[in-house]
């Protein structure tokens, strides 16, 4: 998504004179446009990030719309007080950008990865997290974190080629189930639901899935509500660690709505099992989130028995 | 002896990085010299090094591979899937490789701890930390060297990887940090300038540690030495062409 991403502060850029790009000394083969269109607006603000959340506050306070780009650990973890002091509980409109959250930096290690962005995101306070799913999402995601007068986070990376889904919002449904009846209701986040579109027939016609795309979460659609107390039984599915992420935030909006009990399934980053690296796609299959591992989950979640 | 150990470990990094195609090439030429240098002239067993500058793990895996700390085995793995060897040093705890340094301006704050801690048992143990001159611009770095300087950790040795380069730049079109021997200086630090890819350069100034103050050496590299593509940005990244690994792996001693 970063291809997308720098298009889309080109084309944002053209028409809002406040945005300053800020980035922690990453870009090379991706932010040359951006550097180039906004000239002095472009910053490289070097391998400092505390600095730079703290300035883009600043230039944020001055009536910019700072954008401030690393790697997503660098730019979540690291400066993660200047953030909650300095953007959040001022409710500055800094946009953060963060490319390959989850495992998305794959074999450059567990100091790369990072699946506690959306949590340690959505605790702060006045903050929106957004998480685009194909490559068109980039741009919406933009334009509404533009629209915003608060800080957001935006995780970037690589982008689902699923084609014809409704476009952008906090929620989604990417495919009603096939059969007749619906064995279970998929929600997930990210790009890893594209794991979901590989599954076998037989259990890719038995799901329902949902996409949410935005956080915090604050209601569900009537219609998943209703789906879900027909079907009861969920799986959510997030590239993120079990806590603060998707399934936490669910869970409790569902023991708000729901009046009836239900099967709660998850699937998420356990992190590092087996103490070995590999791509993106490896350590989603270490952590069930993609491949055979998936497969036998799923079936295990839909209760298939298989002959002996 | 020290040469036939560098082109040793140059020939297997170099080995790996095509094996992977895999980019930072150009970020492990830039200190493996002085890399050798710590490791086989002036570390003794108990010694540590901590390699800051983590995106050069290729190096410090052909360091350790010298000696059978890791295997040959081992080093096939590197970069490929259930690997542990992967790009930055990896948190599972490879003998002589205590932290996992990936993101940068960690290295001089977990050196200055063991060097602290090593000086709280009266140890006589040296720590040696190689940083890159673009993580300079982390305050960290600079909180490490306050409180090296501030709590006299003579036992830190301190070399700093200086090609000029960075990540989105050159180092003084970034942050400028000329004139950076004056800066250590001024935070208390004994400061010695090296040429970084020279054994006799690097034997000098090692000799003359000073006895009241901790030691800075500021080597001078070049980024993706005797690369095509030494001394720029894309060394950082890109991976080697055939030409590269040619040269380097025939270079004379």
């Amino acid at each position: 998504m970063r291809k997308e991403f720098a298009e889309a502060v080109i084309q944002l850029a053209k028409a809002n004179d406040k945005i300053v790009f800020l980035t922690g000394d990453l870009g090379f083969m991706a932010l040359e446009g951006v550097k180039d269109f906004l000239g002095e607006r472009f910053i490289n603000a070097g391998v400092a990030e505390q600095n730079m959340a703290t300035m883009a506050a600043s230039l944020a306070y001055e009536g910019f719309t700072p954008i401030i780009y690393s790697i997503s650990p660098f730019i979540t973890l690291r400066p993660y007080e200047q953030i909650r002091n300095d953007i959040c509980l001022h409710n500055m409109p800094v946009k953060i950008v963060a490319n390959g959250g989850g495992y998305g930096y794959g074999i450059m290690g567990g100091t790369h990865h990072n699946i506690e962005d959306i949590g340690s995101m959505r605790l702060l306070p006045n903050m929106k997290v957004f998480v685009p799913f194909t490559k068109q999402d980039v741009l919406s995601s933009l334009q509404e974190m533009m629209q915003d007068a608060s800080p957001n986070y935006l995780r970037l990376n690589l982008a689902s080629a699923q084609e014809n889904l409704p476009s952008f919002s906090q929620w989604r449904k990417l495919k009603a189930a096939s059969s007749k009846t619906s064995r279970a209701i998929i929600i997930s986040t990210g790009t890893v639901t594209d794991n979901l579109f590989k599954l076998p027939e037989y259990l890719l016609n038995d799901i329902e899935i949902w996409l949410l795309s935005q956080f915090p979460v604050y209601s569900i659609p009537q219609e998943l509500l209703e789906k879900i107390g027909a079907v009861k039984n969920v799986i959510t599915m997030e590239e993120h660690q079990g806590q603060c992420g998707l399934h936490e935030t669910l869970a409790s909006l569902l023991l708000k709505n729901l009046t009836t009990p239900i099967k709660y399934n998850t699937l998420f980053a356990s992190g590092y099992p087996s103490g070995r690296y590999g791509s993106q796609q490896w350590h989603q299959e270490e952590n069930n989130l993609a491949g055979k591992n998936l497969e036998t989950k799923i079936e295990e979640f839909l209760s298939i028995k298989h002959a002996v | 002896m020290l040469i036939e150990k560098r082109n040793s470990v140059r020939d297997r990094l170099i080995r790996m990085y095509k094996q992977a195609n895999a980019g930072h090439v150009g970020c492990s030429l830039s200190c493996l010299d002085m890399a050798v240098f710590i490791k086989f002239e002036l570390m003794k067993v108990a010694d540590e090094l901590i390699l800051s500058k983590g995106h050069a793990a290729a190096l410090l895996y052909s360091l350790f591979a010298e000696d059978g700390t890791i295997s040959a085995a081992e080093i096939e793995t590197f970069y490929k899937n259930g690997t542990h060897l992967s790009a930055h040093p990896p948190v599972n705890k490879i003998k002589g490789i205590p932290f996992a340094t990936g993101s940068l301006g960690h290295g001089l704050s977990i050196a200055a701890g063991l060097g602290l801690a090593n000086k709280l048992k009266k140890t006589d143990k040296k720590i040696y930390c190689i940083t890159s001159d673009g993580e300079l611009n982390e305050g960290s770095t600079w909180e490490a060297a306050l409180f090296m300087a501030h709590h006299n950790l003579r036992n830190v040795i301190w070399f700093i990887d200086r090609n000029y380069l960075q990540g989105f730049g050159r180092t003084e079109d970034t942050m400028k940090m000329e004139p950076l021997d004056k800066k250590l200086e001024s935070f208390g630090f004994n400061v010695a300038i090296a040429d970084g890819h020279d054994f006799d350069s690097l034997r000098q100034v090692t000799a003359q540690y000073s006895t009241d103050k901790p030691t800075a050496i500021i080597c001078k590299t070049i980024k993706g030495k005797d690369l095509k593509l030494a001394d720029t940005v894309d060394c950082h990244y890109l991976p080697l062409t055939e030409e590269d690994f040619l040269k380097l792996t025939t270079l004379p001693g």
